[in-house]
């Protein structure tokens, strides 16, 4: 074959299967700025008329848009603190100090991964209600404290750590919290910055148990409202739009702004789907 | 204070969220489901009894739970080859030679990955849509009738198969583009050396070489098609005549809507003990034809 043949058949699949991906979104946006019912004609339009953020207005202004926008920044920026220190704190301990019973622990841990978080559910949510959690953000926070997988990616990464840098902070006389605080975890950032990405993407995301945890309006994340939003606005393309751009939008500029993280910590080896 | 000693203090919140929140639940779910847990139990406990398998004898006779297995074994058995061959074909195309625009390219694919699956599946509702939706528009133009996507019990799963895979490809395209880089080029000179084609060097070459990493992708994929949950439940509430409900769809609506957590948990344990056993078989498979 025509190596320039090759180039054009190969780039151009590309540019097809993009547009394939990029459509969606880019048409979500352009139809959040058309004024009501504008969307719902034949052909279906490609660009507002006129753009009005008229939709997002109604959204703030009456669909309570901005308090479930709060909840999910608080939510997800609590999750991701909390669980980061205690992930990072208890893989940097699998990995690099001894303690007994430590390889049995892990590897309990490991095998638990096969099991799928929604086993959990049930009880979980008789638990909460127990403690009075089921309808506050500690619903959401507590059960998302820790996390398996958070602890497998940072051991692994923490393996490679030197124990002579270890050795030598301990000659100096540090303790081991101090050592942690100043040593290890700037050695750790790469992939402590990778671990913040996934959790605030997971936690943002997250539906299936913010819906069944947080059943008070008053604390829906965004994805529980849109939901709920889109089943009584079924006919408002525009607004649902709108929504739609509101919720998805932070974490893609999240991405668009980290992605060299979070590709490397994907191409850095198996990961939980 | 003793290395021994601090081990503990950075282990012990892990261990104690994981174990309350995560391995006490997951054992409490297997006695749950041997009681009747319901309404009446929520409000007073003594209102408990303990049924031994009932919940499960009870689910094999309950029709839609097997039609939520079926669809959801739909789902996955369509879902998961189309969406690995999608992923595939994308991280060949994206590690060929010529190239241009390579981390556009990336990026661009892997943006559906990042989404808001609920967001995204309101925006697929609407492309979807009989009268006014992108889909029908499309067909409409090549001369092919329109489909009432989400609205016919045929079409609805194939609908929200081809949002899945349009959703979820670039996650596997990434993995397994980083195993297309991790083969040695030598490899290839070898092959060329020995006069063999494009097609042979994918045959002999490309494909054994990732076969280890299509083994786990797919291991991955499918335990994350079985938890099929938000796009029923955004796109198609289940419907049309129940075509669409998932395992974890019928799952909620037991445990979350009609409160009855035993039933609920049964139908967690059955979902568990299959993927277990899938998961095993996939591994025996795989091990075996390595062999």
């Amino acid at each position: 074959m025509i190596p320039g043949f090759a180039g054009l058949i190969v780039n151009g699949l590309l540019l097809g299967t993009a547009a394939v991906s990029l459509f969606p979104l880019l048409w979500m946006v352009s139809v959040s700025l058309m004024s009501p019912g504008e969307a719902s004609t034949f052909p279906p339009p490609l660009l507002p008329r006129d753009a009005t953020l008229g939709n997002y207005r109604e959204l703030f202004a009456h669909g309570g848009m901005a308090r479930y926008l709060a909840n999910s920044v608080v939510l997800t920026a609590a999750v991701t603190l909390v669980s980061l220190t205690v992930n990072v704190a208890a893989g940097y301990a699998f990995a690099k100090l001894h303690f007994a019973g430590r390889d049995r622990i892990f590897k309990l841990l490991l095998g638990a991964l096969v099991i799928p978080a929604q086993v959990a559910m049930v009880p979980l949510f008789l638990l909460l209600k127990h403690l009075g959690l089921v309808n506050t953000y500690g619903g959401v926070i507590v059960p998302a404290a820790a996390s398996i997988f958070g602890i497998f990616l940072v051991r692994q990464y923490a393996l490679s750590i030197p124990t002579d840098l270890l050795e030598a902070a301990r000659i100096d006389g540090a303790n081991e919290f101090r050592i942690f605080r100043s040593v290890i975890v700037p050695v750790l950032k790469p992939i402590i910055v990778t671990l913040a990405v996934f959790t605030v993407l997971g936690t943002w995301n997250d539906f299936m148990w913010p819906l069944i945890v947080l059943s008070d309006q008053e604390l829906y994340t965004l994805p529980v409202a849109l939901a709920s939003l889109s089943r009584e606005h079924v006919q408002d393309h525009e607004l649902m739009m709108a929504g739609s751009v509101v919720t998805t939008l932070p974490v893609l500029l999240v991405f668009l702004m980290l992605q060299r993280y979070y590709i490397q910590g994907l191409m850095a080896g198996s990961l939980k789907g | 204070m003793s290395v021994q000693a601090a081990a503990w203090w950075f282990v012990a919140p892990a261990l104690l969220v994981v174990g309350v929140f995560f391995f006490v639940p997951v054992l409490a779910a297997l006695a749950l489901s041997l009681t009747d847990f319901d309404l009446y139990a929520l409000a007073d406990l003594g209102n408990l009894r303990l049924v031994g398998l009932r919940n499960y004898t009870q689910l094999l006779a309950t029709p839609l739970f097997w039609q939520a297995l079926g669809n959801t074994l739909y789902f996955v058995v369509v879902g998961v080859p189309l969406s690995i061959v999608v992923s595939f074909g994308a991280a060949l195309l994206l590690h060929g030679r010529v190239v241009r625009f390579r981390t556009f390219f990336r990026t661009a694919l892997f943006a559906p990955v990042v989404t808001t699956l609920v967001a995204v599946a309101v925006i697929w509702r609407y492309l979807f849509d009989t009268r006014y939706g992108w889909l029908n528009y499309a067909l409409g133009a090549i001369g092919l009738p329109s489909v009432d996507w989400l609205g016919d019990p045929r079409w609805a799963m194939p609908a929200i198969i081809v949002f899945a895979v349009w959703k979820s490809f670039g996650y596997n395209m990434i993995i397994l583009l980083a195993g297309l880089q991790s083969i040695p080029d030598e490899l290839y000179e070898a092959a060329r050396i020995d006069g063999a084609s494009v097609w042979r060097q994918f045959r002999d070459v490309t494909l054994p070489m990732l076969a280890p990493i299509v083994v786990m992708v797919s291991i991955l994929t499918i335990a994350g098609y079985f938890q099929l949950f938000a796009e029923p439940y955004v796109m198609t509430q289940g419907g049309p005549l129940q075509s669409t409900v998932s395992v974890l769809y019928f799952m909620y609506e037991e445990g979350f809507k009609w409160w009855n957590l035993g039933a609920a948990s049964a139908v967690a344990f059955v979902l568990f003990v299959l993927l277990f056993a899938l998961t095993v078989l996939q591994l025996r498979l795989a091990r075996w034809a390595s062999a």
